[in-house]
C-alpha cells in the first residue's frame, strides 16, 4: 500500500509526533512524506530512520507560517500526485485544521484520534478513541483514499531505517490562499510541547498559586517533561491556556502523567485517561484521581515534590 | 451581522459511557444531553457579537427530534432562530455537507462551531464546511473580534498562540476563552418557546465512513500506594516496573 505522511517541523526539526506518524505509515506500506516550508535536506533525510523512503519538500518560504488553506492545497496535491491510498498525520493544532479540507477536496474518508494500526482483512477498519478517551469505536473507511490523524503513542517509534531521498515538490499557489495574515505568533521557547511529550507533569489548584510552580517545573526539567495544569489553574491565569489538560483542553496520551494537587474530576480525567501510566500526588487520600492512577502518594506536594525530584535526579544521573 | 452557530447534542461531560446491542449502539439510558461545551463557547461569542453589532444568530443541529430541547436551550441563551436537519449525524462528512447546504441558503458573515464535538472528538467538521463553501476555516479559535468586514482572531498552536487578520465570511472552530458560557435566564427560557425552530430534511446522504463496533477501554488495575517518606520506591517502580523513565 502506498502511504503519504505529513511531516510537521518545529524550529527546523521534524516533530516527534511526525516521526511516529512516519513509523505508523511504514507499518502499513511504503512511505513518501511531504513537508512544507524551510527545513534542511539533512533533517528531512533523517525521516528515513522512521521508515520514509522519500520526502517531498515544498520549500516555498511563503509556507513557513503554517497557514491552513495553502497547507491543505499542497498536501492534497501530493496526495493526488503520489497516488497514495492513505494519508497519515499526527494530530496537531495545524493538522486538525487542515485534514477536513483535504478530505473534502479529494473525497477521502477521514478518521481522527486513531489509536492503533488499521485492520485490513475485511475492509479498512481503524480504532478511534472517542468520548474523550472514555471509549473506542472501530470505523470502516469506505473510500479509495483515506486520511488518518493518529494519537500520540499509537505506535512504537521506528528508528532503524536508512536515509530517505529528498525531492523538491513545487506547487503553484494562488494568492487567494494567503488571504489570512498572521500578525504575530507567540511560543514558549525551549519548552517541551505538551501534546508531544512522553512525560507530563501537571499541577492543579492544590498548588495554591502561580508562584509555587517552581516545584512542578523543576520536576519537569529533571524528567525532560512538559508541564500541564487543570482548568481552574488556566482559568485563573496561573498558567497559560495551552497547558490546560482535559475535556475542554489538551488531550494527552504520554507514557507517564504525573498529577500533583489535582482532584481528578471526570472532565480532567477525560484528557489524560489514555496515558500509559499515571502517578497521583495528593494530600487527600479520598481524591478521586487515585482510582484512575497506577501509582499514588498521599502527601503534601510541597514536601513530596522536592524529595521526588532529588531521588529522580540521583536515579537518572 | 448574520451568524450561523452549529450545535452538537452530546452526553454531559460527567456521563458514564456504555453501549448496547452487541456494542453497536450508544446507551442513552440515564444520560443527560447538553450543548457541546465548545459549541457553547461559540454560541456565547455569537450572542455577544450580535448584541454589539446587531444582526441575527441562527443555531443549527443535525439530529433527530430528540435534539430539540438542546436547540431550545440555545434559543434561550440568545439565538434568534433554530434549524434542525432531520437526520442522525452518523459521519463527519455527512454532517459537514448538511451544514454547508444550510449555510448556502442564508447570507452568513460567520459560521461558528466548537473546535470538536465531545462525543467523537473529531475536530474535522469546521475544515470540511470551509472547503465545501470555498471559505477559509480556522481552529481552534480562542479570540474573535469583528471590525466591519474583517476580523482579528487568535488561534491556539502547540505551546502558544498566533494572531491573524482575516476577512469575513469564514468558518471558525471555537474554544475558551472566546467567551464565557451563558446560562439562560427566565426571560430567555420563556421567549425560546416561541422562537422559530425549522426542521429540514437532509440534502445528500453521502457518507465516507461506517461504524463497525464500539469498545470500552480495559479496566484500570488497582493503584499502588507508596509512602510519602519513600519516594525512592516510586522512582524504582517507574524505572523497573513501568519502565517509563
Ligand atoms: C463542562 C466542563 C468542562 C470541564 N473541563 C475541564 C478540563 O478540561 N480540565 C480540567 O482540569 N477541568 C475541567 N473542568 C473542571 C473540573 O470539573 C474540576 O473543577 C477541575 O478539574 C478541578 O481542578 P483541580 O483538581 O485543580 O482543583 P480542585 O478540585 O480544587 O482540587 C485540588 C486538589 O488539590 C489537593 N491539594 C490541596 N492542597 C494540596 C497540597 N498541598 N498537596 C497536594 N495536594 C493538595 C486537594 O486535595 C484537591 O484534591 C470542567 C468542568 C465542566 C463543568
Amino acid at each position: 500500500m502506498s502511504v503519504l505522511v505529513f511531516i510537521e517541523t518545529e524550529d527546523g526539526k521534524i516533530k516527534k509526533s511526525s516521526r511516529e506518524a512516519i513509523s505508523y505509515g511504514a507499518a502499513i506500506g511504503e512511505v513518501t512524506a511531504i513537508t512544507l516550508g524551510s527545513v534542511s535536506n539533512e533533517e528531512l533525510a533523517s525521516a528515513g530512520a522512521n521508515g520514509a523512503t522519500k520526502v517531498l519538500h515544498a520549500a516555498d518560504e511563503k509556507l513557513n507560517a503554517g497557514l491552513i488553506m495553502p497547507y491543505a492545497e499542497v498536501i492534497s496535491k501530493a496526495f493526488e500526485s503520489t497516488g497514495a491510498e492513505v494519508l497519515v498525520t499526527a494530530k496537531s493544532s495545524l493538522a486538525d485544521a487542515v485534514v477536513g479540507r483535504i478530505s473534502v477536496k479529494l473525497g477521502a474518508a477521514l478518521a481522527s484520534n486513531v489509536s492503533e494500526l488499521p485492520k485490513t482483512d475485511s475492509g479498512f477498519v481503524v480504532k478511534q478513541s472517542i468520548y474523550t478517551g472514555k471509549a473506542f469505536v472501530n470505523t470502516t473507511l469506505t473510500t479509495d483514499k483515506k486520511i488518518l490523524a493518529i494519537k500520540k503513542n499509537a505506535i512504537e517509534l521506528k528508528t532503524d531505517g536508512a536515509a530517505a531521498s529528498v525531492e523538491a515538490f513545487d506547487v503553484a499557489l494562488d494568492d487567494a490562499l494567503f488571504g489570512a495574515k498572521i500578525t504575530s505568533s507567540e511560543k514558549a521557547e525551549g519548552d517541551v510541547l505538551l501534546p508531544e511529550a512522553d512525560i507530563v507533569v501537571s499541577g492543579g489548584r492544590g498548588l495554591k498559586g502561580p508562584e509555587n510552580w517552581g516545584i512542578i517545573e523543576d520536576l519537569a526539567k529533571t524528567l525532560g517533561a512538559a508541564t500541564g495544569c487543570s482548568k481552574p489553574v488556566s482559568d485563573m491565569d496561573w498558567r497559560p491556556h495551552h497547558e490546560h489538560v482535559g475535556q475542554t483542553g489538551v488531550k494527552v496520551s504520554p507514557s507517564l502523567y504525573i498529577a500533583v494537587g489535582i482532584s481528578g474530576a471526570i472532565q480532567h480525567l477525560a484528557g489524560v485517561n489514555s496515558s500509559k501510566f499515571i502517578v497521583v500526588i495528593n494530600k487527600d487520600e479520598e481524591a478521586p484521581f487515585f482510582k484512575a492512577a497506577d501509582y499514588g502518594i498521599v502527601g503534601d506536594a510541597f514536601e513530596v515534590l522536592p524529595k521526588l525530584n532529588e531521588a529522580l535526579k540521583k536515579a537518572l544521573a | 451581522m448574520n451568524i450561523l452557530v452549529c450545535i452538537t447534542h452530546v452526553p454531559d461531560t460527567t456521563s458514564r459511557i456504555a453501549f448496547t446491542e452487541n456494542n453497536t449502539k450508544f446507551d442513552k439510558n440515564g444520560v443527560q444531553f447538553i450543548i457541546g461545551p465548545y459549541d457553547d463557547y461559540a454560541l456565547a461569542r455569537a450572542v455577544e457579537l450580535k448584541e454589539a453589532n446587531g444582526g441575527k444568530v441562527t443555531v443549527l443541529n443535525v439530529g433527530k427530534a430528540e435534539t430539540e430541547p438542546t436547540l431550545r436551550k440555545a434559543l434561550a441563551i440568545g439565538a434568534d432562530e433554530a434549524i434542525r436537519v432531520n437526520a442522525f449525524p452518523s459521519d463527519s462528512y455527512f454532517v459537514a455537507k448538511q451544514i454547508a447546504d444550510v449555510a448556502k441558503q442564508g447570507e452568513y458573515d460567520l459560521i461558528l462551531m466548537g473546535r470538536e464535538s465531545i462525543d467523537f472528538n473529531g475536530g474535522m467538521v469546521h475544515g470540511m464546511v470551509g472547503e465545501l463553501l470555498g471559505l477559509p476555516s480556522f481552529s481552534p479559535v480562542m479570540v474573535l473580534e469583528v471590525e466591519g468586514n474583517s476580523a482579528k482572531i487568535t488561534r491556539e498552536i502547540e505551546g502558544g498562540k498566533e494572531k491573524l487578520e482575516v476577512n469575513l465570511p469564514f468558518v471558525a472552530g471555537c474554544q475558551e476563552p472566546i467567551a464565557e458560557w451563558k446560562i439562560p435566564n427566565m426571560r430567555g427560557i420563556m421567549s425560546a418557546r416561541t422562537k422559530p425552530l425549522n426542521v429540514v430534511e437532509p440534502t445528500d446522504n453521502t457518507k465516507l465512513t461506517e461504524i463497525a463496533q464500539y469498545e470500552l477501554p480495559a479496566p484500570k488495575g488497582a493503584v499502588k500506594m507508596i509512602d510519602a517518606d519513600n519516594v525512592e520506591e516510586l522512582v524504582n517502580l517507574l524505572k523497573n516496573e513501568a519502565k517509563v523513565i
